[in-house]
Parts: structure tokens; sequence; C-alpha cells
């Protein structure tokens, strides 16, 4: 068998989500490659080379593929994917964005959100925001997949010798182009990575209450989530979003402030090994699947919480 | 300009699916069925269009038995023209439902397709892409924006980490995420406009695609139940806990 994972990155880091995909392509088992598509990424190139099981590292360096958009890096890895049995990427956005276009492309099928191998051709996938859990076998010659983070450990980042393989690939003009970006700045742990996680949800009221999420969370060196209900009222941004349709997470520590628990919510968080959840009303779902409850008023607790810690 | 959406009927989101017994599937027997809520986004986006004058025609498009005629009639009644059932049995596989809707814009000819993220039940979150790249047309997924100038389609979209903006040339695919809208709630009136409304079903044979399993379902499982745990009475019993039993901090 031979797995190619597709790396996630942004042209300067590897994504640490690339290192539980490839965990995964270890439990399928065979020659693992890894393709590092951008623009003047080298710099990925290197560290994807050093990952922990990688025999070689394929580098598509293109303008084309700057923004790693969809059309043109699907012809790409479909016309490089025929040559192997799985395709591998992270269940990201950007994996999520690009894998069923490949699929498409290659006449197969595609399996999104595995959380866990059973055997080459056989996978466990979350469905109905996990409430159930299926066992899915694939029928087709290339498998297609996208990897659950949350459910697969990260390989080793660095002790490997990868050789790395410039491939040429010959992009077409497309009809789509990047405009612009605006990518949230923080110094904070990344959301779907973090050991902690700090979220806020209806309860906080506003965007100004919810810095008080804000200031807990940096003093448990946290990343910042947020239930749908903050989103769409505007208390935060959209990326902080954790559920069935948002960021899936399983830090050590999940602090659920001002959150009811909705079923949507739990689908991506209840993989967490300790659930906090601090809400005034004792009757909320989220305080079925919080190992510590507190029913208090937040706007109390909390900062009698971070005088404490 | 022609908009085609895209409509999947689902289990209601308030409904707590339930596995049966012999692990075969979930069991959607006497289960409060409804319009994928991203599907809901997705019509209300091209109804939105029409009001605005740059759509002439919405036509809603849903792919499955003869129930989901349900669905479309409740795309007609919030502000779709007409609407095509394409028959398959229940569940088709996203890759045969894409194929299925791109031989059918094949004849449509729409300039924009707006599809759902991903469907509640499944959460696939497939078909728009894949019939994106059957069609070979430029797509943005997960969408809370859409502004269209001329042939020129600005769209911004939800991704890890922040927001990002495409610029698309037509015909293009659309897929939606929460934020784009608000759905509407149909009208009593609209309610019974929408049954006067055209609604047309087509086989994939006259569409002439056929049919394959690419995946085999081999069970269904409930998830490992998380227990509840114990309340505390104060934040110093918290962090008592989490210091001295959980050790996570």
């Amino acid at each position: 068998m031979s797995i190619l994972v597709i790396a996630e990155h942004d042209n300067r880091a590897l994504n640490s989500v690339t290192l539980n995909a490839l965990q995964a392509a270890k439990a399928i088992g065979g020659d693992i490659q890894l393709l590092v598509a951008g623009h003047n990424c080298q710099a990925v190139a290197e560290q994807a080379a050093a990952a922990e099981g990688v025999s070689k590292v394929l580098l598509a360096d293109s303008p084309a593929y700057e923004h790693r958009l969809a059309e043109p890096l699907s012809k790409l890895i479909a016309t490089l994917g025929k040559d192997y049995s799985h395709v591998l990427a992270p269940a990201s956005t950007s994996g999520k964005n690009l894998m069923p276009r490949v699929a498409a492309l290659l006449d197969v099928a595609q399996i999104s959100d595995i959380t866990a191998v059973l055997s080459s051709d056989t996978f466990q996938r979350p469905i109905y925001a996990g409430n159930a859990v299926a066992t899915v076998q694939s029928l087709d010659a290339i498998k297609v997949l996208t990897v659950r983070s949350t459910a697969f450990e990260a390989v080793a980042a660095s002790g490997g010798a990868a050789a790395v393989e410039a491939v040429t690939a010959s992009a077409v003009p497309e009809r789509s182009r990047f405009v612009s970006e605006a990518l949230a700045v923080s110094d904070r742990p990344n959301l779907g990575s973090a050991k902690v996680v700090v979220s806020g949800g209806r309860g906080l009221g506003s965007a100004e209450n919810f810095a008080l999420i804000e200031q807990l969370a940096d003093k448990l060196g946290a990343a910042v989530g947020a239930s749908r209900a903050a989103v769409d009222a505007g208390f935060t941004a959209n990326d902080r979003q954790v559920g069935q349709t948002g960021t899936i997470v399983a830090p050590e520590l999940y602090l659920a402030v001002g959150i009811s628990g909705a079923i949507q919510h739990l689908a991506g968080m209840k993989e967490s090994k300790i659930i906090v959840a601090i809400n005034k009303d004792p009757e909320a779902p989220i305080f079925q699947v919080a190992d510590y409850g507190l029913v208090a008023d937040l706007f109390e607790a909390v900062p009698e919480l971070m005088r404490q810690l | 300009m022609k908009v085609l959406v895209t409509v999947k009927r689902v289990i209601d989101y308030n409904v707590k699916v339930r596995v049966k017994a012999d692990h075969s599937d979930v069991d959607l027997a006497n289960v409060k069925m409804a319009m994928n809520p991203f599907c809901e986004i997705a019509v209300e986006a091209a109804i939105r269009l029409k009001e605005a004058g740059v759509a002439t025609e919405v036509v809603a498009v849903s792919v499955g038995s003869a129930s989901c005629q349900e669905q479309l009639r409740t795309a007609l009644a919030l502000g779709a023209d007409r609407a095509i059932q394409i028959d398959t049995p229940d569940n088709p596989e996203s890759l045969e439902v894409a194929k299925l809707l791109a031989a059918l814009i094949q004849a449509e000819q729409p300039s924009l397709v707006i599809t759902g993220k991903q469907a509640i039940d499944s959460d696939n979150n497939q078909t728009g892409q894949m019939l994106a790249a059957l069609l070979d047309w430029p797509q943005a997924t997960f969408a809370s924006a859409i502004n269209l100038s001329g042939e020129q389609l600005e769209v911004t979209r939800e991704v890890d980490g922040g927001l990002q903006t495409l610029s698309l040339s037509l015909p293009a695919l659309v897929t939606t995420d929460l934020r784009l809208n608000e759905p509407r709630y149909a009208s009593l009136p609209n309610i019974m406009k929408a049954k006067k409304k055209p609604l047309d079903v087509k086989t994939p044979a006259e569409l002439g695609v056929t049919l394959k399993a690419h995946t085999r379902l081999i069970k269904v499982e409930a998830p490992a139940e998380r227990q509840a745990g114990i309340k505390v009475d104060s934040v110093e019993a918290l962090l008592d806990k989490l210091r001295n039993q959980a050790r996570v901090i």
C-alpha cells in the first residue's frame, strides 16, 4: 500500500494537524509520502521531511498553489493520487474544501472525518452530530479520506530524514481568484490542538463581557472557544465556534462557561478529557457531560476563579 | 440569471437520533423530518438574489424518494419558482448525488448553484465540492457573505483561523455556512400557493446516470456515553478537584 498525505501549512510552517493525519496513515500501514503544495514553501518541505514515518516529501511549488485554492490543487492531487492506494488530508476547513473535489476527479467516494482505522479499507466516523458512529467500508481502489485530528495522536515532528522531490505541475488558468484573508493573530494556542480550551456561550451576554473568557484563557494558557449562540450573537469571531459544524476539540481540560450544551456543541467537545461547566441553570444539558459542574453566576465565579489561579 | 439550489430531507435538528437494535443504521421510523438547516440557508440566499433583481429564476432540486417532495414544497413556499425531484432510493452517496446534479445542470444551465455545506445526518460536507469538480466550475465553500457584480461573484468564506475572500467568475458554486443569512419562515398564503407551482420528477436513467455503490455501511453504533460527574459548590472546591483529583492545572 502507498499512502499520500496532503500537508496542511501556510507556506511558512507545517500545521501540526498534518502529524495527526500521518498517525492515521501509519494505522493503515504502508509507504507514506507527504505532499507539500504551496508557494515559496521550501521551509515547510524541510519540516515535513523530518516528520516520523514519512518516506518521501513531494514538493509542488508554484504561484498557483500559494493560497491552496481547491481548483488547481485538486487537479494536482488527482493526477498524483492515481498511483496511491490512499490519499489523506486533515479534516480542516482546507481539507474539507479540497478532498471531495479530489475524490470526484478520481471517480471515487470520499470518507469524511475518520476517527478510527479498522483495516486498510474500513473506517469509523461520527454521523448525526456524533450521536452515532458509522463503520464504513470503501469499495473503491483509491481511498480518499479526511482525518479528524483529535482522534489520532500526532506522530513525532522530528527525527525523520525523508528525501524531498520536486514535482512539476501543469496548472491551467482557473476561474477562482484569491482576494484577501483576515486571519486572527493571537499568541494563544491553536483551538484545535490546545491542551486547555475555555469556551463562552450565550450567558456572557455581550461582546464586552466575552473579554472575561479571554482573560480566563490567558490565565490558563488556553485557547478560546465559543458556542454557536455566542458567535451568532456577535460576541466573538466565527473561527472560535466549537461544534458539529465548527472546530472539533479534545483538550485535556475544557471549560464551558455560560454554555447550555446543545447537542451540536457537545458534538465538538465531548471527547475532551476533563469537562468543567459553569452555568447558573442547574438543568443545563452541559452538566450531563461535565466531570465537574459549578452552578453559579459566571460573572461572580469567573473573576473569583481568576483571583484564585 | 438562473440560480439552482439543492435541498436535502433530513432528520429534524432538534431530534436526538437512536441507533437500531440490530446496528444496521439509525432509526428514522416515525421521526420528524425537515429541510437540512444548511439547505434552508441556501434557499434563502437564492431567494434574496431574486428579490434583489439579480436572479430571474430559482430552481430547487432534491435527490431521493418521493418523500423529499415535502421539502421541495417548502422551498417553493419560501420563494423558489419551480422544483425538480430526482427519484432515487433514499440516502444516495454524495458522489452519485453530484453526478445526478451535474447531469441536470448540463440541461438547466444555471449561472449559480448554491448548496448547503453539509447535511446534518451524514455530516459528510462533500456534495457541493464534488459537483463543482465534475462541472469544472470554481467553488466557494462555507460562505458567510456573497456579493455579485456582473459576472464576478465575491464570496467571504469561514475558514480555520478567520475569513477568506475569493472572487469567482460565473458559472460558479457556493456552499453555505451558518452565518450567510437567517432563513425566513414560509407564510400560510405562500404555502398554499406553493401547491400550484411546478414540481417535476426525473429519473437517473433520464439523466443518463447509472448509480453505483462506492462504500458499504457495515454498522452503526451508539457512541460511548459520557457519564455525568459531580457538582461542586464553590470555586475553591472546583480548583481543588482540578488540581488534586483531575490534575489538569
